[in-house]
C-alpha cells in the first residue's frame, strides 16, 4: 500500500469525494483498468491545485515574469495598445492585433475588442486568458441582470460587477487592463477603465497597454469634443498606428469600432504593413522612415 | 506621490486632495475625487495601494450608514475614528491587509471641527492639521508656521493656498490641482479653488 493510499484512506472526505469513490470501485469490478479510472474520475472532484509552497503568487511571479528571469518557463502575453474615446458622435473604440509572450510574437490577428453583449464592448490588455474568459463571463452577468430586472444594465453597474470580481482575486496573479465601453439611455456613451487591481475609473479617453504613451501623444494633441464621426475613426486608427510603429510589442492589424445609442458598430480591419505606407504618404509624415 | 491635506479650524475643517489619477507613468484622469462622504457631517480622504482605497472607503461608509440607520442618529466623527482604526488594525493582521492611508474630517456634536489621521499599520493620530506622503514634508513646516487654533475659514483657505503654491513649486510630479472639501454644521461643500 503506497503513502498516498494510506492518506486517502484514513484523510477526511467530502460526500461527494466518498460517492466517487464508490463509483470508482464499481467501475473497476467491471474489468476496466484500474489505474485509469482511479486518477480520470477521482478528477472529477472539485479540488484546486495550489503549488506546494506558502505563497502561491510568488511562486507565480517566479515562473511568469520575464523581465527578471528571461529564461522563466511560463510567458504570458504582455504587449498590447488599446484606446476608447468619448466624442460628439458617440464612442471610438481602437486596438491593435499582436499577442507576445517574452519576446516571441505569438500572433498578429488578435481580437482584443471583446463583444459582451450587443451594446457593450470590452477591450483587452494583460492577460489574454483572463481577460477574455472574464469578460465573456461579464456578458453572462449582464444578461442575467436584464432578465432579473426587464431593463438593460448600465455601463457603471456592468464595470463595476467586472471590478468587483477582479478585486477579489486581487494579488493572485490576475493580470487585466481594460475600458467597458457602451451607451445606455441613462447615461449617454460611457467609459469605464477597470484593471486587474481593482481600479475603477469613469472618463473620456483612456490608452491602455504597453503602447499607452505613443497612443496618447497623437490622441491628446488631435482631440476635440466635437470630432466629425469620420475624423474619430480615423484619429482612433492614426493613434493605433503611431503607437504600433514604436512600440516593438503592439502591431498586426488595427480594428475600429463605433459605439452610438443604437450599439456597436464594426469599422474594419486594417494590415498595419500598408497602413503605414498609405499614411504616410497620405500625410507627409513618419519622415524617419525613407520610402 | 498622491496628496491628502487637512486643516480643522475652529468650527469647520478643511480637506484638500490631488485631481491625478496616475498609474505606472501616465496620469490616467484628472479630474479624480479622492474623497467620500461618509455620513452628512463626515467625510474621508484616502490613498495608497490602488484598488484597496476605492474598495475600503466604500466599506466604511457602507458601515457607517449602516450604524446610522440602526441606532437612529449619525455616527459622530470621533466614532467614526475609531471604527475605521479598529477596521485597518484587525485587517492587518489577515492574510491581505488593506493598504490605505486617511484621513477622517468633520464637525463633531459640539460642531467644533475634526480632524484625524490613520495610517495602514492602525495609528490613529487626532491633529489641527495632518497630510500623508510627500504632501507632509513640503507642507508641515508650513502649518507649523502659520496655523492658530482659532483659524478664520478665509484665513483656512488661504492657508491652504499656500500649501498648493509650494507643492505645486518644489513637487517633481503634477498632481493636478486640488479638490477641496468643506465640512461643517451646515454639511459637506465642494468649492472651487
Amino acid at each position: 500500500m503506497s503513502v498516498n493510499d494510506i492518506i486517502s484512506k484514513y484523510s477526511y472526505k467530502s460526500n461527494l469525494d466518498k460517492e466517487l469513490l464508490d463509483y470508482n470501485k464499481e467501475i473497476s469490478f467491471n474489468g476496466l483498468p484500474n489505474t485509469i479510472n482511479n486518477n480520470s474520475i477521482n478528477s472529477l472532484s472539485p479540488n484546486i491545485s495550489i503549488p506546494p509552497i506558502s505563497q502561491p503568487t510568488d511562486f507565480l511571479r517566479a515562473h511568469t515574469d520575464d523581465e527578471t528571469n528571461p529564461d522563466c518557463s511560463i510567458k504570458i502575453a504582455h504587449g498590447t495598445t488599446t484606446l476608447a474615446f468619448r466624442f460628439q458622435g458617440g464612442i471610438i473604440v481602437a486596438v491593435d492585433s499582436r499577442a507576445t509572450a517574452g519576446n516571441w510574437i505569438a500572433s498578429q490577428t488578435v481580437k482584443k475588442v471583446i463583444e459582451i453583449n450587443p451594446m457593450l464592448l470590452g477591450t483587452m490588455a494583460g492577460g489574454a486568458a483572463d481577460c477574455q474568459y472574464w469578460e465573456t463571463w461579464l456578458g453572462t452577468q449582464c444578461r442575467l441582470h436584464e432578465l432579473r430586472n426587464k431593463q438593460r444594465i448600465t455601463v457603471a453597474a456592468a464595470s463595476k460587477i467586472l471590478s468587483n470580481l477582479v478585486y477579489q482575486y486581487k494579488g493572485m496573479g490576475l493580470s487585466m487592463g481594460t475600458m467597458v465601453c457602451g451607451c445606455t439611455p441613462k447615461e449617454g456613451p460611457t467609459i469605464y477603465y477597470v484593471d486587474s487591481d481593482g481600479t475603477r475609473l469613469k472618463g473620456d479617453l483612456f490608452c491602455v497597454g504597453s503602447g499607452q504613451t505613443f497612443a496618447y501623444g497623437v490622441l491628446d494633441s488631435n482631440y476635440k469634443w466635437d470630432l466629425s464621426v469620420e475624423d474619430a475613426l480615423y484619429l482612433g486608427k492614426r493613434s493605433i498606428l503611431a503607437a504600433a510603429h514604436r512600440d516593438a510589442y503592439s502591431g498586426g492589424s488595427i480594428n475600429l469600432f463605433h459605439i452610438t445609442e443604437e450599439g456597436w458598430t464594426f469599422h474594419g480591419n486594417y494590415d498595419v504593413g500598408p497602413l503605414f505606407w498609405e499614411i504616410k504618404e497620405k500625410e507627409g509624415s513618419f519622415n524617419n522612415v525613407k520610402g | 506621490m498622491d496628496i491628502v491635506l487637512g486643516i480643522r479650524l475652529k468650527d469647520a475643517t478643511l480637506i484638500a486632495t490631488s485631481k491625478a489619477f496616475t498609474r505606472g507613468i501616465s496620469i490616467l484622469k484628472d479630474s479624480d475625487d479622492k474623497t467620500l462622504n461618509l455620513n452628512k457631517k463626515n467625510v474621508i480622504a484616502i490613498t495608497g495601494e490602488s484598488g484597496d482605497t476605492i474598495n475600503f472607503a466604500e466599506y466604511i461608509k457602507g458601515n457607517v450608514q449602516l450604524k446610522g440607520l440602526r441606532e437612529g442618529h449619525e455616527m459622530e466623527s470621533d466614532e467614526i475614528a475609531s471604527f475605521v482604526r479598529h477596521e485597518l488594525a484587525r485587517s492587518l493582521r489577515s492574510r491581505s491587509p488593506y493598504q490605505v492611508n486617511l484621513l477622517v474630517a468633520g464637525v463633531n456634536d459640539k460642531e467644533e471641527g475634526f480632524l484625524s489621521m490613520i495610517d495602514y499599520i492602525g495609528t490613529r493620530c487626532d491633529l489641527p492639521y495632518a497630510a500623508h506622503g510627500y504632501a507632509a514634508f513640503y507642507t508641515m513646516s508650513l502649518l507649523d508656521h502659520h496655523y492658530r487654533e482659532d483659524i478664520s475659514l478665509d484665513d483656512g483657505l488661504k492657508l491652504l493656498k499656500l500649501c498648493e503654491e509650494e507643492l505645486n513649486k518644489r513637487m517633481p510630479m503634477d498632481f493636478k490641482g486640488l479638490n477641496v472639501k468643506i465640512v461643517d454644521k451646515e454639511g459637506i461643500k465642494v468649492i472651487d479653488f
